[in-house]
C-alpha cells in the first residue's frame, strides 16, 4: 500500500488520482516510460534518440543487439528490460535456445566476476596472515 | 492431427478492443482505404480442416461442417471465367478436403488465372489426398504452406503434436516433384506466423534462417518465406484473452502502426468469397461477418468489376494487424526492406 499524496511517484499529468495499491514493479509502467520525459524533456529526448539509434542495424544486426540487451537485462536484473528484450528477441527472430544461451552468458560473466574477486579476498587474507 | 481436444472458442465473443480507432488513425495520417481493381479473388471454401491450430482466425477444425457446395463453386467459376481475375487464391480450412476443390483449381487454370492454394502440408496424409503434389504440379499451382518455425517445438505448440514432422515429410514430397527448387516455375512459399503474442521478425532475416536451417537439418528447400502477423480474430483472440495478452498485443499493434504499409494492403487488390458465395474485403472481415460496404452486391453471382472498383474498405480494430511494422498480407510483409 502506498498513498502518500506528497510522494515523488505522483504523476502530475494523470487524472489526479493516486495509486492506492502498488508494488515497486508494475507491468504497465513499462508502457509509461515516456512519462519520464514530462520533466526535463530535453534530457529525455537526448536519451531516447541515443537509445533508439543503438537499436538499429549497424555493424551488428538488430537481432544480435536484442540478444545483447537480453543478456544485459539479466545482468542488471531489471524486470522491465527483461520483459522488453524478451519481446524484442522474439520479434527479431530469436528462439528460446538462443535467448537462453545469451542469459547463460550473462550469468557466467556475473559468476566469473564474483569468483575472480575471490583473489581480492585471498590477497586480503594474505596481507594479514603469517 | 489433434482431433480429440480442440481449443475452446466463444463464437459470440466481442471483437478485439484496440486503444485507438483504425479509421481515426488513417484519417490522422491523411489516409483513406479504398480498393482498386480486383487482382486476386480469394476463395475460402470452408472451415473444415484436419488441424485445429491455436492461432487460426477461421476457427477451422475437423469438426466444422461449413463448406462450399457445388452450386456456389459453379458461381465462383462462372465469375472467374467471365472476369478473368489475374489470380485465384484458394483457402480454408484445408481447402483440399472440399469435394469442389480440384475442379475449382482446374477450372480457374483453364480460365487463365494463376492459382494459389493455401496448403497446410499435413492434409497430404489424409485418405485420398496422397496425389496432391502431382495434382499441384500438373496444374502449376502456386503452393503456400504454413510452417511457423524451423524447429519442432514451436511448430507443434501452435499447430498440434506431430505436425512439424509431417510437415517436413510433406515438404520433401513437394520438393521431389519439383516444388521449391527455384527452377521449373513450381513455386513453394512458406508462411511464418509468430508462435504467440508478438510481431513477426523482418521477413528477409527470418527467411534466411529458415532456408539455412531447413536445408541443413532436413534437406528441404522452398522459394520465399512470408511473414504474417497473427490477427486478433476468433481462436487467436480467444488465446489473447485467455492468456491476459489482449490489451498488450493490441497496444503493440497500434503503437507499431506504419502509414507506409497502407498503400500495399491486400484489401486494396483482393476480393474475398466465403463458402456461401458472400463477398468481403478480406478473409479476416469474412470471419468477422463484416461484408463489403453497404450498397454493393453481396454475392459472387452478382459481382461486377465496375461497381466494386474504388469501393471503401470496411475496417475494424483487427486492421491494425495488417499495418503494424512492415505490414502484413497473405503475400507476407507489405514492405519488403
Amino acid at each position: 500500500m502506498f498513498s502518500n499524496p506528497h510522494s515523488a511517484f505522483r504523476n502530475p499529468h494523470s487524472t489526479g488520482e493516486y495509486r492506492t495499491e502498488m508494488s515497486y514493479y508494475e507491468e504497465e509502467d513499462l508502457g509509461r516510460f515516456g512519462e519520464m520525459g514530462r520533466h526535463r524533456p530535453d534530457l529525455f529526448e537526448k536519451f531516447m534518440a541515443w537509445y533508439q539509434a543503438c537499436q538499429e542495424d549497424g555493424a551488428l544486426s538488430r537481432r544480435e543487439k536484442a540478444l545483447i540487451g537480453l543478456a544485459v537485462a539479466h545482468a542488471l536484473q531489471c524486470p522491465y528490460c527483461i520483459d522488453a528484450y524478451s519481446q524484442s528477441c522474439l520479434e527479431s527472430g530469436s528462439n528460446l535456445e538462443q535467448m537462453t544461451e545469451a542469459i547463460h552468458m550473462a550469468s557466467a560473466l556475473r559468476g566469473g566476476a564474483a569468483l575472480i574477486h575471490g583473489l581480492q579476498a585471498h590477497n586480503s587474507v594474505g596481507k594479514v596472515s603469517m | 492431427m489433434s482431433r480429440g481436444k480442440l481449443p475452446v472458442v466463444d463464437d459470440g465473443g466481442a471483437p478485439a478492443r484496440a486503444p485507438a480507432a483504425f479509421e481515426a488513425m488513417l484519417a490522422g495520417h491523411g489516409l483513406e482505404l479504398r480498393a482498386g481493381a480486383v487482382e486476386v479473388l480469394q476463395v475460402n471454401v470452408g472451415k473444415l480442416c484436419n488441424q485445429a491450430c491455436k492461432h487460426c482466425h477461421v476457427d477451422a477444425s475437423p469438426r466444422r461442417t461449413e463448406i462450399m457446395t457445388a452450386e456456389v463453386a459453379d458461381h465462383v467459376l462462372e465469375a472467374v471465367r467471365r472476369f478473368r481475375f489475374p489470380a485465384v487464391d484458394i483457402t480454408g480450412g484445408a481447402p483440399e478436403l472440399n469435394p469442389q476443390f480440384r475442379r475449382l483449381v482446374s477450372g480457374s487454370r483453364a480460365a487463365g488465372s494463376r492459382v494459389i492454394v493455401r496448403h497446410n502440408l499435413t492434409v497430404l496424409f489424409e485418405p485420398g489426398q496422397e496425389d496432391l503434389p502431382e495434382f499441384f504440379r500438373d496444374h502449376e499451382v502456386e503452393v503456400v504452406s504454413s510452417l511457423p518455425y524451423f524447429l519442432g517445438r514451436e511448430t507443434d505448440s501452435q499447430r498440434g503434436p506431430g505436425v512439424f514432422d509431417k510437415s517436413i515429410e510433406a515438404l520433401g514430397r513437394l520438393n521431389a516433384v519439383g516444388y521449391g527448387r527455384g527452377v521449373g516455375g513450381l513455386t513453394l512459399n512458406l508462411v511464418y506466423n509468430p508462435v504467440g503474442a508478438f510481431l513477426p521478425p523482418p521477413q528477409a532475416s527470418i527467411e534466411a534462417d529458415f532456408r539455412r536451417e531447413l536445408l541443413a537439418r532436413h534437406g528441404v528447400t522452398f522459394d520465399r518465406l512470408y511473414t504474417i502477423t497473427n490477427m486478433p480474430i476468433r481462436r487467436f483472440l480467444e488465446y489473447l484473452r485467455r492468456s491476459g495478452n489482449e490489451e498488450r498485443y493490441m497496444r503493440r499493434l497500434v503503437d507499431a502502426f506504419n502509414p507506409a504499409a497502407v498503400a500495399g494492403l491486400m484489401c486494396r487488390t483482393t476480393l474475398s468469397v466465403d463458402w456461401r458465395g458472400r463477398l468481403y474485403d478480406c478473409d479476416f472481415n469474412q470471419m468477422l461477418e463484416l461484408p463489403v460496404v453497404a450498397g454493393l452486391p453481396r454475392t459472387i453471382g452478382e459481382f461486377d468489376p465496375e461497381t466494386f472498383a474504388g469501393r471503401v474498405v470496411e475496417t475494424g480494430a483487427h486492421c491494425f494487424g495488417c499495418t503494424a511494422g512492415a505490414g502484413s498480407s497473405c503475400g507476407g510483409a507489405v514492405l519488403k526492406t
